[in-house]
């Protein structure tokens, strides 16, 4: 069993903090400092993201495998759950439906799923131009290994809100978020 | 752990707690203006004092952070004092009196003169989080107004003002509309200050630990005082000049001074009103 | 001037200081202990022991002292304390049915198995001040040793129940809501109520109570039971696959039974309103009792036009953590809301004027 956080509670608060960041600012790369050693293929920074935020009270699905379901489990203590129900999901390889995931309801749309979604690549550079809140003009996000029609499919969730899924993704060290309220316009 | 209260966590609340509070604060900063109902613990102070925003700060807290506390707008306010004591014992952070210098300010009440800064966090102290409690008390049915997105209840409230008195009524907590979408509570904070939350460069998370509830602003959105075309929301201060900065566009504490009528105005913000030369 | 409205940190270190001289009170006089305050204060330490979800007289006592008598801050410290401490595991539930009766009487039968137990009761003394308790000194002669009846006492409406005639509670085995840790959700289900009365106020549920019974809410009750005694806590860890006892504690009950006119689904029969409360108080779990079966209202079919009939009203206000906290926080600062609430006053009355004298 590979180690979790070096000091779990320093270690939790800034991969927190790296996400609050990342949904503060959606489309903007940040780098997660405290990095357990997540085993393979779960990406560092989706394991420190679940670290950080799964516990016994969250279920999570996720496609790693079972050395990271073993790892996963223990550290978090987190429940397995089907993508219907989970509140965390990781996907290191193309993601089931994005619809089949917890979406919340309109009374509760916190309940939709944050889903950790592993890419090959996040480079601030042409490819996507974002816009919505937590974004002062545009925010341009190149990213690299999304499995064909993600934005498409992400986008039919739009005229749901507020319920939604809000996405953060992860690539090696690195990550950037989607929350349910980005708008993603592709270059042509 | 650096904390300087021994037999205490790392910023008082213990690790379960504090991940639950931070994925509600997560899906708030992704549901601009929508409440996240979470499982608020009592605190060592008493609700109504700002349990909610202590929550809300312990959780974000980190040992890097540099901590402002301000009620009234007031760094010395006992209140904020007491706050800001309990952030060092609990958590042993650095603390200071400055808006720039801070990467974390709880406030009751306000909201700094000196605008905020990408990467600074305000974390607001919330009484009562339900913008329409006064008209629907009922927390089910106020879920489900929300939920709908039907306001007309608040809208009709602020035109019968208007009717009454010829100006909408409310002068401080005056209700804004995030994102087109959801009615939010600014908290208390007078209605000089609502305009400073509408595209503002800081985030802006809620914490009302008695109502147990979380909301949040993220930078940059779209935040607007509800009104109405031929009544536009008209933030209001005081017709006067600080008596120590001379500042005429700060908000001002009116302040008796003998029992003959005698009033002089002064900076609520103490902070913006000392880093001014004095007249 | 302006400088003195501030508070600053001298200030409350005054206060403070002044505080701790004000609860020691003459120092010419011994200082309480906390076990005299514990024996001797008893019903005192149960109420903050209830209304600050602790179960632990010791430290209802300290927080007691601690809080010069004021049990609403007694029971704040306590809730304060109990809120960082690790949950390590879930008790079975308790069985009230094997409580070591302290007293257990009906107002509904004459006799029934077990007996009326009047036990440690106020219920006929005559209230006058007996001023040889102002004397020191003076140790009561032991009461008679009661007879301790070893064999389980069947509740009241057990025994309604045989007959047919009382409602029974559908047993389930759903895990219940915890409140101290999710915050409340209505509906609110019969287990998340009672959690959220048995440690609420004792005056605000004795005030609705109260209301039922003169006609504010429909309730037509009889104390089937009040039971007060220790029963057994015990734990069933994972790894033993038995149950463990863990200790004993003293819990008070009261079963009230209420007239029920039945509907198309159920035959006329009695319904149940209950209360269940952390160490000795009659009045507090009579008082749950009337409020619990008021608050049945809807799942009975009958109109619920009253306070203790409303979930929410009764849920989010018995709490007295909670209420009073929010009452209170009146007396910290508004200068800055009431500054404003002055300029738009002058603002209105200006245009009033103005008005009248076009």
């Amino acid at each position: 069993m590979t180690p979790g956080f070096d000091n779990p509670v320093l270690g939790a608060q800034s991969s927190f903090r790296a996400m609050l960041h990342a949904l503060s600012h959606p489309g903007r790369i940040i780098r997660l400092a405290d990095l357990p050693a997540a085993p393979a293929p779960l990406a560092p920074a989706a394991g420190a993201a679940a670290l950080a935020m799964c516990d016994a009270d969250t279920l999570l699905w996720h496609d790693a495998g079972e050395q990271a379901a073993a790892w996963l489990r223990f550290h978090t203590g987190a429940p397995w759950g089907a993508p219907r129900e989970a509140r965390f999901a990781i996907a290191t390889g193309a993601p089931p439906p994005l619809a089949g995931f917890c979406l919340g309801s309109d009374e509760a749309p916190q309940d939709g799923a944050t889903l950790l979604l592993q890419v090959a690549g996040l480079e601030a550079a042409a490819g996507w131009l974002l816009t919505g809140p937590g974004i002062q003009h545009e925010t341009a996000l190149c990213v690299t290994g999304l499995p064909p029609g993600f934005v498409a499919e992400r986008a039919a969730l739009g005229a749901l809100f507020p319920r939604g899924l809000d996405i953060i993704l992860c690539a090696d060290a690195l990550i950037a978020a989607l929350p349910r309220t980005t708008s993603i316009r592709e270059r042509a | 752990m650096n904390a300087a209260l021994t037999g205490y966590n790392f910023g008082y609340l213990d690790e379960a707690t504090k991940r639950m509070i931070r994925r509600a604060l997560l899906k708030a900063v992704c549901i601009p203006g929508h409440q996240v109902p979470f499982g608020a613990r009592e605190m060592p102070l008493p609700y109504g004092w700002g349990t909610g925003g202590i929550q809300v700060t312990a959780s974000v807290l980190g040992p890097d952070d540099v901590l402002k506390v301000i009620d009234q707008g007031a760094d010395d306010t006992t209140n904020a004092v007491s706050i800001r004591r309990f952030f060092n014992r609990v958590a042993g952070v650095a603390t200071t009196e400055s808006t720039a210098e801070a990467t974390i300010i709880q406030t009751r009440h306000r909201i700094p003169e000196t605008p905020l800064s990408e990467g600074q966090i305000l974390v607001y102290q919330v009484p009562m989080p339900e913008p329409l409690f006064r008209l629907e008390p009922r927390v089910a049915e106020s879920t489900r107004l929300h939920a709908m997105a039907e306001y007309g209840l608040m809208q009709v409230k602020l035109y019968e003002d208007i009717a009454r008195q010829g100006e909408v009524a409310t002068s401080y907590n005056h209700p804004v509309m995030v994102n087109h979408r959801y009615l939010m509570s600014p908290s208390p904070i007078p209605a000089f200050d609502n305009p400073k939350m509408h595209m503002n460069a800081g985030l802006q998370l809620f914490g009302a630990g008695r109502e147990k509830r979380i909301y949040a602003v993220p930078p940059y959105t779209d935040v607007r005082s509800l009104d109405f075309e031929d009544h536009p929301f008209k933030p209001v201060r005081a017709p006067h000049a600080c008596a120590i900065c001379g500042s005429e566009e700060s908000y001002l504490d009116e302040v008796i001074t003998d029992d003959q009528g005698g009033r002089m105005h002064v900076c609520s913000d103490t902070d913006y009103c000392a880093s001014r030369p004095p007249v | 001037m302006y400088v003195s409205v501030k508070g600053g940190e001298t200030a409350i270190g005054h206060a403070h200081a002044w505080l701790a001289e004000a609860r020691r009170g003459d120092p010419a006089l011994p200082e309480l202990t906390v076990a005299q305050i514990e024996e001797q204060l008893a019903l005192a330490v149960d109420r903050v022991m209830a209304e600050g979800a602790c179960a632990d007289r010791g430290l209802a006592a300290l927080a007691l002292k601690q809080a010069r008598g004021d049990s609403t801050e007694a029971a704040f410290l306590l809730r304060a304390y109990r809120t960082t401490l690790p949950r390590f595991g879930y008790t079975l539930p308790v069985d009230t049915g094997a409580m070591a009766i302290q007293r257990r009487i009906s107002s509904t039968y004459k006799d029934l198995p077990g007996g009326q137990v009047l036990g440690p009761t106020f219920d006929y003394t005559h209230r006058l001040l007996d001023f040889a308790l102002a004397a020191e000194g003076l140790d009561p002669p032991p009461p008679a040793e009661a007879e301790q009846g070893a064999q389980r006492m069947p509740q009241v409406t057990e025994i309604l129940a045989q007959e047919g005639l009382m409602a029974p509670d559908a047993p389930s085995n759903a895990e219940p809501p915890d409140l101290t840790r999710e915050p409340l959700a209505f509906p609110a289900n019969r287990a998340l109520r009672l959690q959220a009365m048995a440690r609420g106020d004792e005056g605000f549920l004795l005030s609705l109570g109260y209301s039922t019974q003169r006609g504010y809410g429909n309730a037509h009750p009889f104390v089937g039971e009040i039971r007060m005694g220790e029963v057994s806590v015990e734990i069933e860890p994972p790894e033993l696959g038995f149950a463990i006892d863990i200790g004993d504690m003293v819990v008070t009950e009261c079963q009230m039974v209420n007239q029920f006119v039945g509907n198309a689904e159920a035959p006329p029969q009695f319904t149940r309103g209950y209360g269940l409360v952390v160490g000795q108080n009659e009045r507090k779990a009579m008082a749950m009792a009337l409020v619990d079966r008021a608050l049945r209202a809807p799942e009975l079919g009958e109109e619920a036009t009253a306070p203790a009939q409303s979930p929410e009203f009764v849920l989010y206000h018995c709490d007295n953590v909670e209420s009073t906290g929010f009452v209170e926080h009146l007396k910290l600062p508004h200068y800055v809301d009431f500054q404003s609430e002055l300029e738009k006053i002058r603002a209105i009355r200006a245009r009033w004027f103005a008005e009248r004298t076009e």
